[in-house]
């Protein structure tokens, strides 16, 4: 054969080649392609769905649509005209005759406490359309905070389409009358406390894990197959338990009347039975229960993957134990530990059923207000501020998470 | 003992000796509580307190005549094995797909496959509730069929995945050299042999659904209430033994799910094991 033919059936077979991979690849992306659609639509869609609802803004400017239309040329920095008086009356006569004025009052409360009384009591004593020229007397008259400016302000904030309002108040902020940021009134103030309390709780479990993960991951690693085996079965059986199962049985021991109290009783030790659930003590014991094998598991395989004859050449070179493993083992289960600690906080950081059931009304954690204002009070928008916050954060820690695991499996590999 | 054969000096054995002693205290701390609700189920009087005043099957009785806690047995079922099927063939489908495409999107694609594990529970409820509500799916079955499907199927994804990984695929190619047609080769080598992988995803997957109760929470009406969703409202209202009764039943198909699980693994590493 010469050099030429040999290229002239190099190239087709090259061309093949790479037309049957390109096949290989449309076939593969069809095969994942049903998944991705289905969590397009029952998880990236939901989900999406509710960030927007943390900044859509509509109920106001679809009950109050001329008022809204009026105040888009109001500088804010007296009271706005008759005109927009008149467009007030015109809207709130509307929206009681097709019996909206309780969504726009719904969400003005939200903005300026009182503000439901104002629209209330201006649809129902507002007869009549008012004579051009007395809307502005007429609705001052029926109620004196229509003469205020910040009344106007807040109809003019709210008017949307998309708002700040629900994130800023998911942080305890607000806008004053001149529109800019500054803290919210103490009364409405108590995320920012659920936000650090679920970060404290958070922590405390992930500590707690770790302490009693950590000896537990390194026996099973330590032990021979046959018996690690065998004590990893402890590990394994609580984490198949049903949470909800696994939290009545703390139910049952910690109650007042409850084994634990009834030892100590009988023990001699307590007098009187011990508050020991329906507390943050409750809280964090019964979700370091739910939590421990998510510790233990990434710790145990990053211990198993330590050849003892590191800390047999340590030994040898004559490091005592506590430096040898202060110095030679303890920084390599460091990625095992990074990655178990992650995982716990980040599972935590989101725990609704346990503190619900476990805790009293001082340690609930923020999926708990996200429920709250999605099921008992339908404040949707606070709901999915709070809800797009708490998933910044997992969101972030997940990152982190993955690029540990990621750091892990290359070195991993690096050993091998 | 191997484990033995390093410890020369006191402290070293101090410290061993430490290591299974706060290990077997956190035994007792994980399996315990377990274990302590399991008798109250069989007590006969009607509180949760020991010493129980004597034994009785009453409980149980309970479970089965009342008509909330069977219909809850029920609907776990259901929702559980049609989640399962669904999410085993999606997660399937994907896993084969992922194996084989190479993309930069990939660990993006993978990233968006698993991310319904990491998400908190509350926020995918959240979502789906507004999402669900204004198309009829809140109340219904298929909506939690849906929407256990999505948080089981990464489990699927991971389990198949990881099977798929040490799967040889010469193997295919041989089959196909052999002149078998691809759905052939799928049926008659490729499945055998990744069935024990298939199945635990499909333990995983029923585990999550059976299991799962934020989601239940928001979107179930009273005709779709599950097992762990009627245990809520009980700890939280009263806590009757009947709840004790319908904990020893979830806790026996947990460690059903385990055990076979288990058998799974074992069977695995024993072909492992004999390969090599």
């Amino acid at each position: 054969m010469t050099a030429a033919s040999l290229t002239e059936t190099e190239v087709p077979l090259k061309r093949r080649l790479r037309r049957a991979e390109r096949a290989r690849q449309v076939k593969a992306l069809a095969l994942v392609l049903p998944l991705l659609v289905f969590l397009l639509f029952t998880f990236a869609g939901p989900i999406a769905g509710m960030l927007w609802r943390a900044v859509d803004d509509h109920e106001v400017r679809q009950v109050l649509p001329q008022t809204i239309a009026a105040l888009a040329s109001w500088d804010g920095k007296d009271l706005p005209d008759e005109k927009t008086y008149a467009a007030l009356a015109s809207d709130v006569l509307a929206a009681r005759a097709s019996g909206t004025i309780a969504i726009a009052a719904k969400r003005l409360n939200y903005a300026l406490n009182g503000f439901r009384t104002i629209l209330t009591s201006t649809s129902r004593n507002l007869k009549a359309a008012p004579e051009p020229g007395t809307a502005k007397e007429t609705l001052g008259k029926i109620n004196p905070a229509w003469r205020e400016r910040a009344t106007w302000t807040t109809i003019k904030d709210a008017g949307g389409p998309v708002t700040g309002f629900y994130l800023l108040a998911a942080l305890d902020l607000t806008r004053n009358a001149d529109g800019a940021i500054i803290a919210a009134p103490p009364d409405q103030a108590i995320y920012r406390e659920v936000f650090i309390r679920t970060f404290l709780i958070s922590l405390s479990v992930t500590a707690l894990c770790l302490i009693l993960g950590f000896p537990v991951a390194y026996l099973l690693a330590t032990l021979p197959p046959a018996r690690s085996n065998l004590l990893m079965i402890f590990v394994l059986l609580p984490f198949w338990t049903s949470l909800l199962v696994r939290t009545c049985a703390w139910i049952v021991l910690l109650q007042s009347k409850g084994v634990v109290n009834d030892s100590l009783h009988w023990l001699g030790i307590i007098d009187e039975p011990l508050r020991l659930i329906y507390n943050r003590f409750g809280v964090c014991v019964a979700m370091t229960h739910v939590l421990l094998p998510f510790m233990i598991l990434p710790l145990y395989s990053s211990m198993k993957a330590i050849s003892p004859a590191y800390m047999r050449a340590a030994a040898s070179l004559g490091a005592p134990p506590v430096t040898a493993f202060l110095r030679i083992y303890l920084p390599q289960t460091l990625p095992g530990i990074g990655a178990g600690s992650l995982l716990v906080f980040i599972l935590a950081l989101g725990y609704y059923i346990t503190p619900a059931l476990v805790g009293g009304a001082a340690d609930q954690m923020i999926s708990y207000f996200i429920a709250l204002y999605t099921t008992e009070t339908a404040n949707w928008g606070l709901a999915s501020a709070l809800g797009a916050v708490l998933l910044l954060a997992t969101i972030l820690l997940a990152l982190v998470y993955g690029k540990l695991v990621q750091g892990q499996q290359v070195t991993g590999g690096m050993k091998n | 003992m191997s484990e033995n054969s390093s410890l020369r000096t006191p402290s070293q054995r101090i410290a061993w000796t430490a290591t299974i002693v706060v290990s077997a205290l956190v035994f007792v701390f994980l399996i315990a509580p377990i274990l302590a609700i399991m008798p109250l189920s069989f007590s006969s009087g009607a509180y949760l307190t020991y010493p129980l005043p004597g034994l009785s099957l009453r409980w149980y009785e309970d479970f089965i005549a009342s008509p909330r806690w069977v219909n809850a047995l029920k609907n776990s079922v259901i929702i559980g094995v049609a989640s399962t099927a669904l999410s085993m063939v999606l997660g399937t489908l994907a896993a084969l797909g992922l194996a084989q495409w190479k993309s930069r999107f990939k660990p993006l694609a993978l990233a968006f496959v698993l991310s319904p594990v990491v998400v908190p529970g509350v926020i995918t409820a959240v979502g789906l509730y507004f999402f669900f509500a204004p198309i009829g799916l809140t109340g219904s079955y298929l909506g939690l069929i849906l929407a256990h499907t999505a948080l089981a199927t990464p489990f699927v994804v991971i389990t198949v995945g990881a099977t798929l990984q040490s799967f040889d695929t010469n193997l295919a190619r041989a089959a196909a050299s052999l002149g078998a047609s691809p759905i052939e080769a799928f049926r008659r080598v490729i499945l055998p042999l990744i069935l024990p992988g298939l199945a635990s995803g499909a333990l995983f997957a029923f585990a999550t659904s059976f299991d799962e109760v934020v989601i239940v929470l928001f979107m179930a009406g009273p005709e779709q209430r599950t097992l762990p969703r009627e245990m809520f409202s009980g700890i939280r209202e009263n806590i009757s033994p009947t709840i004790t009764a319908a904990a020893v039943i979830l806790t026996t198909v947990s460690v059903i799910l385990l055990a076979t699980l288990e058998a799974l693994r074992r069977r695995n590493e024993r072909l492992k094991g004999g390969g090599a």
